[in-house]
């Protein structure tokens, strides 16, 4: 997907001012929160299980490189072939070629986040392989020709209006706008689909190490007809994927529908062990197991940055998050928006690319009290903004990351202000003096062009007469026992 | 186990000491009614916070060591303030963490420091200080005070127990107000629309008065009313616990 993560600022300025979409976005994610809550509030050992999840993750994620070699190993032995992709071209080309070798004409896809990273739609249609996408808000998505807006959710802010305009344009049907007649509609047209692909292809939401079988956890049931339909099956899976046994997976299967969703469990689940076997009636005759790093390994070598991997894009902290719910996900420019998108998308496409993203929070925590696997957000968006002041030889930051000179000026000059008692007061008394003219009735009328950000929506008060120390001084000290 | 003898020192953060005054004038009085003896270490600045949140961890890392060096000692440290009592014991040990000689200075400094609300009723053991106030109040619970401190219940308590009050429900009480220190100011469009979803809870709680434990989050949402129009009072919890109207 291409990087449009040095517009955050205009593209959340526009998304802000876009009413209706922020609205539409807003009773959806409410939506999957309040479920998520209830579902949480219900499972008596939620908390049991999110620290679970936890170490799991930890463990495997301590100890990728054997976790991997060992799911490597296991995809073998079930008949499936690995490719190892380093970078987003290398999965996609190795897609397009096989599409290529094999004569494919049309290929069938599950919802995956790692398919939008390597741009795979894209670079199918440029070899004339026809990609299209079978989940029903992602196949609106396709239509509409836009990207995902929600990890889970890719057509939250489109109204069942907008669904019906885009099927009757790219469909040639008559306008249509309920619901139920709509998933007919698209049902019907997918199925089509579904029995002509020469090949199907996926994510993967976990891969078991120790017998090499992938998880797919979707609701509609297209994944399931995406991996048994066609002859080829391709999985794309990110490589911090893996997960140890088939007993880890019951934890996270407790915790991603409900954190998702709200539900306790999904509609489908599939568990995909190699292609189809010998004697076997059913399934692809070639699986082939796509994993990806793509910049992973770079989080994965950074100590502080490392749990981000330990995300299992539920997208619970989309929903809660105060900035997403206002800019929405386009505005991210990314594939990831979001609380996860903020930590992740910079260390995937360069902090200088995305130093926006960090930034645009206001720390208040919420994503990661709601994070099934209590990945501490926050705090890595904290360490995103250090990376882009202080660069250290590990984590060169490029010039576009870089502070502008007069901000670092205005910390700098202010951080020697602090660290005199003198220089404190001096400075303060000196604001006291000038605010004077641009007061009224108590607020400010006008403000430095660095601080007329806050005028835009707030009054910004006055200094008060007399700050704390001097009345300290004045009356209440005296009162003080020494 | 409650501390009647108490001796605290204020640290009474920027926002307080150069717009709101009189909030630490309540917070005095109040602690000093259950008997706290005070101090105010005069060359106070401030604990660096802004700073650390730009990314500008070594300024920050300066006006941290200056702050421990200005509270060194045994006494109580009280705040009013559930963002910058988070700096100090939260994200200090976070600054000094390649630093073991450091780190422990900071953690002791960090386990005595206190935000007012939680330093009433988790050391003092009090959460009934002789107030009243008439009128209706709507309590949010700030991010920093609610999820790095983890001080849920304590404002609450206090609040109950002021005679004549009302306490209004806030509609999604727990969301962020949009205020987030710089990012205010480096993104108003978001922080302006994030304040908007508040404002109209506010407005939904129909309480007269918004109580919060942050002057930052206050400055922001009262400047949010005012410029709305909205007929709603912004004060610190403070205030009201040292009201006697």
């Amino acid at each position: 997907m291409e990087i449009k993560t040095r517009e955050f600022k205009a593209g959340s300025r526009r998304a802000v001012n876009n009413v209706r979409v922020q609205q539409a976005a807003r009773r959806a994610t409410g939506n999957l929160l309040r479920e998520r809550n209830n579902a949480a509030a219900e499972l008596r050992e939620w908390e049991d299980f999110r620290n679970r999840a936890r170490e799991i993750k930890a463990h495997t994620i301590e100890r990728l490189d054997e976790y991997l070699a060992r799911f490597a190993d296991s995809v073998e032995k079930a008949g499936g072939k690995v490719v190892w992709a380093s970078t987003a071209e290398e999965a996609s080309d190795y897609v397009v070629s096989l599409a290529r070798e094999k004569g494919v004409r049309t290929v069938v896809k599950g919802k995956s986040m790692a398919t939008e990273e390597i741009d795979l739609n894209h670079k199918l249609a440029g070899v004339g392989v026809e990609a299209i996408e079978t989940d029903l808000g992602e196949y609106m998505i396709q239509l509409a020709g836009e990207t995902p807006f929600h990890i889970i959710a890719p057509a939250i802010h489109k109204t069942r209006q907008d669904f019906g305009q885009l099927f009757s344009e790219h469909l040639s049907i008559p306008y249509e706008e309920d619901p139920q007649r709509l998933t007919q509609i698209a049902r019907h047209a997918l199925r089509e689909k579904f029995s002509h692909a020469d090949m199907g292809v996926t994510g993967a939401n976990f891969g078991m190490a120790e017998t090499g079988t992938i998880v797919l956890v979707e609701n509609e049931g297209n994944q399931r007809l995406s991996t048994a339909l066609p002859p080829i099956h391709v999985s794309i899976m990110g490589m911090e994927k893996v997960i140890p046994t088939l007993q880890d997976l019951s934890v996270f299967l407790a915790l991603l529908p409900r954190s998702a969703t709200g539900q306790k469990a999904s509609s489908y689940v599939s568990m995909i062990t190699g292609p189809r076997g010998p004697g076997e009636i059913d399934g692809p005759e070639e699986f082939h197991m796509v994993i990806l790093d793509n910049g992973r390994s770079r989080i994965l070598a950074d100590p502080t940055m490392r749990e981000s991997l330990y995300c299992i894009r539920c997208a619970a902290c989309l929903n809660i998050c105060p900035v997403y719910n206002s800019v929405g996900g386009h505005a991210y420019g990314w594939v990831y928006s979001g609380p996860i998108g903020s930590i992740i998308t910079p260390e995937l496409v360069g902090v200088g690319e995305a130093k926006d993203l960090p930034a645009a929070s206001t720390l208040c925590a919420a994503c990661r009290d709601v994070c099934p696997i209590k990945i501490d957000i926050p705090h890595m968006l904290l360490k995103l903004r250090h990376k882009s002041i202080e660069p250290s030889p590990r984590h060169p930051a490029s010039n576009e990351a870089r502070p502008s000179r007069m901000e670092k000026w205005l910390v700098r000059a202010w951080a020697s202000a602090m660290k005199s008692q003198r220089a404190y007061s001096f400075t303060t008394a000196l604001a006291r003096l000038a605010q004077r003219p641009l007061l009224k009735n108590g607020h400010f009328r006008w403000l430095p062009p660095f601080l007329r950000g806050w005028t835009d929506h707030r009054e910004f008060p006055a200094l008060a007469p007399s700050s704390f120390r001097q009345i300290w001084n004045e009356r209440l000290s005296k009162d003080a026992p020494d | 186990m409650p501390d009647s003898k108490a001796r605290a020192s204020i640290f009474i953060t920027c926002l307080v000491d150069q717009f709101y005054p009189h909030v630490g004038e309540a917070m005095v009085k109040v602690l000093r009614g259950q008997g706290v003896q005070l101090s105010f270490p005069r060359a106070q600045t401030c604990c660096g916070q802004p700073a650390f949140n730009a990314g500008y961890q070594s300024e920050a890392r300066d006006l941290a060591k200056r702050f421990i060096s200005i509270f060194d000692g045994d006494s109580y440290v009280v705040a009013p303030s559930g963002s910058c009592t988070s700096m100090v014991r939260v994200f200090y040990p976070d600054l000094f963490k390649d630093d073991p000689k450091m780190l422990e200075k900071v953690q002791s400094l960090g386990a005595r420091t206190y935000e007012f609300s939680e330093f009433l009723v988790k050391v003092l053991g009090v959460t009934e200080v002789g107030a009243s106030h008439s009128g209706s109040v709507a309590y949010h619970p700030s991010c920093h005070l609610l999820r790095e401190l983890k001080v849920r219940s304590e404002p609450g308590q206090l609040l109950q127990n002021v005679n004549g009050i009302e306490i209004k429900d806030l509609p999604d009480a727990e969301q962020c107000c949009g205020f987030g220190g710089s990012f205010a100011v480096k993104y108003p469009h978001i922080s302006g629309s994030i304040l908007e979803r508040k404002l109209d809870c506010i407005r939904k709680s129909g309480a007269d008065t918004l109580v919060a434990n942050d002057a930052g989050c206050l400055m922001h949402m009262a400047g949010g009313l005012k410029r709305q129009k909205i007929p709603v009072q912004a004060r610190h919890i403070a205030e009201i616990l040292a009201s006697r109207e």
